[in-house]
């Protein structure tokens, strides 16, 4: 080593570190002796860590640290701040109707920003990220419900669903025809429902003998004039807005297999505030009724 | 030889005084790490030295004192002239208010920062060092401290070599608790520009400002004096990356802090010189007396040339001015120079000063643009503003009788500060709705958002099109924003959307 120190750089009079790469060579110029203090320093520091924070794995837990520092339990401390800061807000939805919120805009501003947040990890899954749903789904922003659509209605949907078990729920289903109309029958009122909101028909479809099959059977849920009803949950079929599909396959499938669709109840699976406040997220999407 | 071999010897510079290696039995010696050199800067009266007091007195007076300048804006903002906002995000200079979307005046202020800095560089080398940096400014006056309480350089080292008394450690002590005092001072101003600078202080003193306040103080005072005080030129020399830079940036015609070694060449005592001179023997200027060393705040040797470790502050050139004048030789000596004329006026021709060259031009076009669209830019902008988020799901909703309706989120921005009532109008549809979501249009029929000042409003419209015919795919519309009261209007295009796909 002492030998190839000898090289002395001519222009800076600075020895070099003895390397030469293609005739190149590196000045040894030394660094700082405090830069090397800071070395042992940040050496310290890093005992110190170990000392007061968790830091050695053991055979079943780690040192717990002098600081009692604890990740978990720092989601819990954050956690906890923020229901305490939410807390009066909360009391209050939980205390008012959901028309009392709609006719406060503070709590309507709560409400529908914890609505948003609650709808995106509960409702999303079937009813898309937007309400806007899905076949099967019904889309949340129109004007078309199918159990209505005034704040109490959605609020009683969210709260006890839809087939769900709960007494309190929405009761009533399509029930299936197959065996009960005959194939030829089931075509012709098919044709006849998609007439009645001014779809094209098939070349040679019955109309009359579809209306008097509708009249027979389906009227008794849908109504004479086919509007549907919203204490059965029974579809409007004059509209342009279809659940399962317009298409003449879909319609006769739906008469043939029947409808069911299960919305679950939410009542003691979410708080109350929560509840309340995915009634007038929903109700703000632009379909809700007064 | 060809043209372009002869330009490059022509442009070398060789030093008058290759710097001697050191002898081979060191050289083997040389450490892993260096001990620090002390310095003992001396005091110096000059040009230089008073252009440095002034640029401290006036950087060092703004820093301090611009917190208490008061600014009125009326009651819905703060009246100070300078505030940084961190809680209700405003950043306030003067006339000025910047909301943190306009960020990009700080993207401009730091380009015409990097090209005034590279324009300096072109002009006059490390100004910035010598004369502006916070470090160059803080350890300035650190040792003038350094220098009221331990005396001149002289002085300073004769206490510190002899055995320490009482007074020696006294004075120590004063020092210590001056830099600290300044320091602390320094921590203090910087709080005030995040704060009402007045009632801060007055918490300050109370015990009741909040805590990140003080510790910010702490920090502040911490590296204020460590750096100023104690790490000094190793802050230059070890830890900044503009010195590097501004070696990469530099060219031949930029002026620098320089030996003019054609005229001190060869140095020697005047007795010696005079000698010389009568036995028709060259002799320089240059007396070999150091105080070009001595007055150095970063202790480096200007004769070996231009350097790392120089932060051309012209302290020298004012020393060796003063040498000279006393012996009845010429001034500046040292000099705001280039190697390239002290090259020409070895060789008998006549200096030249290229300041004005393609590199400073470009520079300072790029300045005056930059700062132009800046200027123009914050002269002309409005005091409103929208912007329209179309719903992501669903696209557009159809509703029973068939219409399409599509949902918007749009947020309007009121940069006055009064609150404002606005119209907003939606066109570009052949028959449209607008229906603005949990918004009661007032008495008189007009749906108007109001906005309170200095703040923003985020609403939610539906526009629907109950056109039979409705654009069934994506149609362009044009939301404005109109100042009920002063017609003042901002504008932005979004879609409406339909089932067909484009």
């Amino acid at each position: 080593m002492a030998e190839e120190h000898k090289h002395v750089d001519a222009l800076t009079g600075t020895a070099t570190t003895g390397h030469e790469w293609d005739g190149l060579r590196e000045l040894n110029t030394p660094l700082p002796r405090w830069w090397l203090w800071l070395f042992y320093l940040t050496i310290v520091w890093a005992i110190g860590y170990w000392i007061v924070y968790p830091a050695w794995p053991l055979i079943s837990n780690s040192t717990q640290g002098l600081f009692g520092y604890h990740s978990r339990n720092a989601v819990v401390e954050d956690l906890n701040a923020l229901h305490a800061q939410r807390g009066p807000m909360m009391a209050k939805l939980a205390a008012v109707s959901t028309a009392e919120i709609l006719a406060d805009p503070q709590l309507l501003d709560f409400a529908r920003a914890q609505g948003r947040v609650a709808f995106a990890d509960n409702c999303a899954p079937c009813h898309g990220a937007g309400g806007g749903g899905a076949k099967g789904y019904p889309n949340l922003n129109d004007d078309d419900w199918l159990w209505g659509g005034k704040i109490g209605d959605i609020e009683q949907t969210i709260r006890f669903g839809a087939r769900a078990g709960s007494d309190k729920g929405r009761q009533g289903n399509m029930p299936p025809f197959t065996g009960v109309l005959k194939p030829a029958e089931i075509s012709n009122v098919a044709d006849y429902v998609r007439s009645l909101s001014g779809l094209t028909t098939e070349p040679g479809a019955d109309l009359a003998a579809g209306k008097k099959v509708f009249a027979d059977n389906c009227a008794v849920c849908h109504g004479d004039n086919a509007k549907g009803n919203r204490e059965l949950g029974s579809a409007n079929l004059t509209d342009r807005i279809w659940l399962y599909g317009s298409d003449k396959a879909t319609i006769v499938e739906g008469i043939e297999k029947g409808h069911g669709g299960v919305m679950p109840n939410w009542e003691g699976r979410l708080s109350e505030p929560v509840i309340k406040s995915l009634a007038v997220y929903v109700y703000s999407f632009g379909g809700g009724e007064k | 030889m060809t043209q372009l071999e002869e330009l490059v010897r022509q442009s070398e510079v060789k030093p008058a005084t290759p710097p001697s290696p050191p002898p081979d039995e060191d050289i083997d010696d040389i450490p892993l790490y260096a001990a620090r050199r002390k310095i003992y800067p001396q005091s110096v009266h000059g040009t230089f030295r008073r252009i440095r007091w002034a640029v401290l007195l006036v950087t060092l007076g703004i820093y301090y004192f611009l917190p208490f300048v008061r600014w009125d804006r009326g009651p819905n903002a703060p009246s100070q002239a300078v505030l940084i906002d961190f809680p209700n995000r405003r950043f306030y200079f003067f006339f000025i208010e910047l909301w943190p979307q306009e960020i990009y005046y700080l993207t401009g202020l730091l380009v015409l920062a990097a090209i005034g800095l590279f324009l300096m560089n072109a002009l006059a080398g490390r100004v910035w060092c010598g004369y502006l940096c916070p470090q160059t400014v803080w350890t300035d006056l650190y040792m003038a401290i350094e220098r009221f309480t331990e005396g001149d350089r002289r002085e300073h080292m004769k206490r510190e070599a002899a055995k320490w008394t009482l007074e020696t450690y006294a004075r120590k002590g004063a020092k210590h608790f001056l830099w600290l005092m300044v320091a602390w001072w320094t921590g203090g101003a910087w709080v005030l520009y995040f704060a009402d600078a007045p009632t801060l202080v007055k918490e300050l003193a109370t015990g009741e400002a909040p805590f990140v306040a003080y510790a910010w103080i702490g920090i502040l005072t911490v590296t204020t004096y460590a750096l100023a005080g104690h790490l000094r030129e190793q802050v230059c020399l070890y830890m900044c990356p503009w010195p590097r830079i501004q070696a990469a940036l530099t060219d031949e015609y930029a002026l620098n802090v320089t030996y003019r070694y054609d005229r001190g060449e060869p140095r020697m005592s005047a007795k010696k010189a005079e000698q010389a001179k009568a036995h028709g023997e060259p002799a320089g200027d240059c007396v070999d007396c150091l105080q070009c060393v001595h007055v150095c705040p970063t202790g480096i040797d200007i004769r070996q040339g231009s350097q790392l470790g120089c932060i051309q502050c012209g302290l020298c050139i004012d020393a060796c001015n003063n040498i000279m004048a006393k012996l009845g030789r010429p001034r500046n000596l040292i000099a705001y120079d280039t190697d390239l004329n002290i090259k020409a006026r070895q060789e008998g021709r006549k200096p030249s000063y290229n300041l004005v060259r393609p590199r400073t031009l470009l520079y300072a076009a790029i300045i005056a643009i930059a700062g132009g669209i800046m200027l123009y830019t914050l002269a002309t902008r409005g005091s409103e503003g929208i912007s329209v988020i179309h719903d992501r799901n669903p696209m557009f909703v159809r509703l029973s009788d068939g219409s399409l309706r599509n949902g918007y989120t749009i947020r309007i921005v009121n940069k006055q500060l009064k609150s404002r009532d606005f119209i907003v109008a939606v066109d570009g549809l052949p028959s449209s709705l607008v229906d603005f979501v949990g918004l009661p249009p007032r008495a008189d029929g007009r749906q108007l958002v109001s906005v309170g000042p200095d703040q923003t409003k985020e609403v939610r419209i539906l526009v629907t099109d109950y056109n039979e015919t409705a654009p069934a795919a994506s149609t362009t519309v044009l939301f404005s924003l109109i100042d009920a009261d002063t017609g003042a209007v901002a504008q932005v295009r979004d879609h409406f959307f339909g089932p067909e796909r484009r």
